[in-house]
């Protein structure tokens, strides 16, 4: 087993902050997230209001610590989701072969040649869009990928003799898929669930950051950036703020998740 | 040498063949997205502002919407394949044009983007293989993962903070005219654009180096006295790069994904933020349009690459030629 690095025991540190803020933001931050103070308007850092305030007097350090919430939450769904989904499919499309194999590859392969971001931008706007409308979509759009990792997983146990042996005494195939083959294959899917939340948070702000996702008023890294966006020459803090929380949050479990990955890899 | 020639042909053929299915398939989906949007068709294709009934029956008729939907889809798909879309809700102005406005831009920016790409994205994975475990490995490395981390409107915000605000280096705004004068209003969006996706082609450059020092025919040339710089420019290099060839129609795709971030974040006239701003005022016809060029571009870079792919390597087409 390898040893942590430094350089991950302060990614694994950003991660339990991240984690601690998004389940009690509110209490955590310095000011109330969602108070208006027309009359301050946008400031810049101060004693008061450490990162300053936005156009509407807003305190965007509280915003940005609440902000974990939507950018936890969200992807967590869309990976647990698209997983679920995909070692679902994986594991039926690898151990059967045949005419079940290719027509869920099939479908994979055109999903995958269809250009991702642009469907979730354009499906989640005309809709009318929303948080979970936005959610449910890239959770879809995640399990083309995620079944093509489960199914090449599931390929390579099928040959090993421990799964003949199974078969020879008779198993129910139900039991050999679930009982058998997914305990061996699911640490590989775990550590690419790490790596598809972090992708998740990046796409999900994205979309916040068009004006998409969340709903105006909502205190949301990419959201903080589209109302922001003016003001960056005036008042850097409130955008580059969320702006590197997004990525110190992503790189921090995005380098967990290559270690993870790196250590259950054959 | 016919025997190859004809394979290559047969495969050529089938790809082709497979890509049809695939425009059927996006040009349903982009027609229906009509059906999505709230409300019923005509409303939506007046982006929901009111409207008359006669206008409202105006609209059924032109786009077709008494018709069943398998009719719709038919007189729409003869349209499109006329490269007739209708026209903007907002502007008036035909589809078409509008996207033929906004598709040099975008085409300058992919181009400018993958350039910094390929020229600093395969030299720094071949520098950090070469140097594993090192320091500057190491270094490269960590950027790489931070790099893949950073969406590219954050890194477009960051850059046109420090870069073109703090330091001036650079314009913030505008596109510039005359083409001297457009690179250097485009060098921060394609730099910003350029970021995440080098860091996917340093990690698939770096592997795929790593991969070939272990093979044998380095390890024979290394004990016949081949000088290191030989070994790697003439003999790894080669074999190194088939995986960058075959990435090269994800790297383009997210470069294509990213250019709609950058053009919105730096405000730029391209496809991308001209299918952003339709998608805000839910100008269907314009989204049409623009999310059927986007998908077109994909899939016909997606031909490409397995073109290129099967030429340099023929054990591809002979894979594909027999399924």
């Amino acid at each position: 087993m390898r040893r942590m690095s430094p350089l991950l025991w302060i990614a694994a540190l950003c991660v339990a902050i991240i984690l601690i803020c998004a389940a009690f933001g509110e209490t955590v931050a310095p000011q109330s997230p969602d108070t208006q103070r027309l009359l301050v308007g946008d400031t810049r850092p101060s004693a008061e209001f450490l990162a300053g305030t936005d156009n509407l007097g807003r305190d965007v350090l509280s915003r940005t610590i609440v902000g974990a919430r939507t950018a936890i939450l969200g992807p967590t769904v869309i990976a647990l989701g698209a997983f679920a989904i995909a070692t679902l499919l994986g594991l039926v499309a690898g151990y059967f072969g045949g005419r079940i194999d290719g027509a869920i590859m099939r479908t994979v392969d055109v999903i995958l040649a269809l250009p991702g971001p642009l469907i979730a931008i354009v499906v989640v706007g005309v809709t009318g869009g929303g948080y979970w409308t936005a959610v449910g979509v890239l959770t879809l759009l995640f399990v083309a990928p995620d079944t093509r990792i489960v199914r090449s997983a599931v390929l390579a146990q099928r040959s090993q003799p421990y799964i003949e042996a199974c078969r020879i005494q008779n198993i129910p195939r139900h039991r050999i898929l679930f009982v058998h083959i997914l305990p061996n294959v699911l640490p590989l899917i775990l550590s690419y669930v790490v790596l598809d939340f972090a992708f998740a948070l990046v796409n999900l702000a994205g979309l916040s950051f068009l004006g998409l996702g969340v709903e105006p008023g909502t205190a949301d890294w990419g959201r903080m950036l589209f109302e922001n966006r003016q003001i960056l020459f005036t008042n850097p803090a409130s955008v580059l703020l969320p702006a590197a929380t997004i990525v110190v949050t992503a790189g921090a479990i995005n380098m967990l998740g290559d270690h993870f990955r790196e250590r259950t890899a054959p | 040498m016919t025997r190859m020639t004809g394979s290559l042909a047969r495969f050529v053929l089938w790809r082709l063949a497979g890509t049809i299915p695939l425009l059927l398939v996006i040009s349903f989906l982009v027609f229906v997205l009509v059906q999505l949007a709230p409300g019923d068709a005509a409303s939506a294709l007046t982006g929901g502002r009111p409207t008359s009934t006669e206008a409202l029956e105006a609209l059924r008729a032109k786009y077709n919407l008494n018709e069943p939907l398998p009719v719709q889809y038919g007189l729409w798909l003869w349209d499109a394949l006329h490269l007739d879309f209708g026209t903007s809700i907002q502007t008036r102005q035909p589809v078409v044009q509008a996207i033929a406005a906004r598709l040099g831009l975008s085409l300058w920016l992919t181009a400018y983007a993958t350039a910094i790409v390929l020229a600093f994205g395969i030299p720094l994975g071949i520098a950090a293989a070469l140097n594993r475990g090192g320091r500057f490995d190491r270094t490269i490395v960590t950027l790489s993962v931070l790099g893949v981390s950073t969406p590219a409107f954050v890194s477009g915000l960051f850059l046109l903070y420090y870069l073109g605000f703090v330091l001036g280096w650079f314009p913030v705004f505008g596109a510039g005219r005359g083409a001297l004068d457009r690179a250097w209003h485009l060098t921060l969006p394609a730099i910003a654009l350029a970021l995440t996706v080098m860091a996917i082609v340093v990690k698939i450059t770096r592997a795929a180096v790593l991969e070939e020092l272990e093979r044998d025919y380095i390890g024979f040339a290394r004990a016949r006295g081949v000088s290191s710089r030989r070994i790697v420019l003439h003999y790894l290099l080669r074999n190194a790069l088939v995986p960058v060839v075959t990435a090269a129609s994800v790297i383009l795709v997210a470069i294509m994904a990213g250019s709609i971030y950058v053009e919105t974040t730096f405000a730029l006239p391209g496809l991308g933020s001209l299918l952003v701003d339709a998608v805000r005022q839910r100008d269907i016809p314009l989204i049409q349009g623009a999310t059927l060029a986007f998908s077109v571009f994909v899939v016909a870079v997606n031909l490409a690459t397995d073109l290129i792919y099967a030429l340099i390597d023929p054990r591809i087409r002979f894979a594909g030629a027999a399924r």
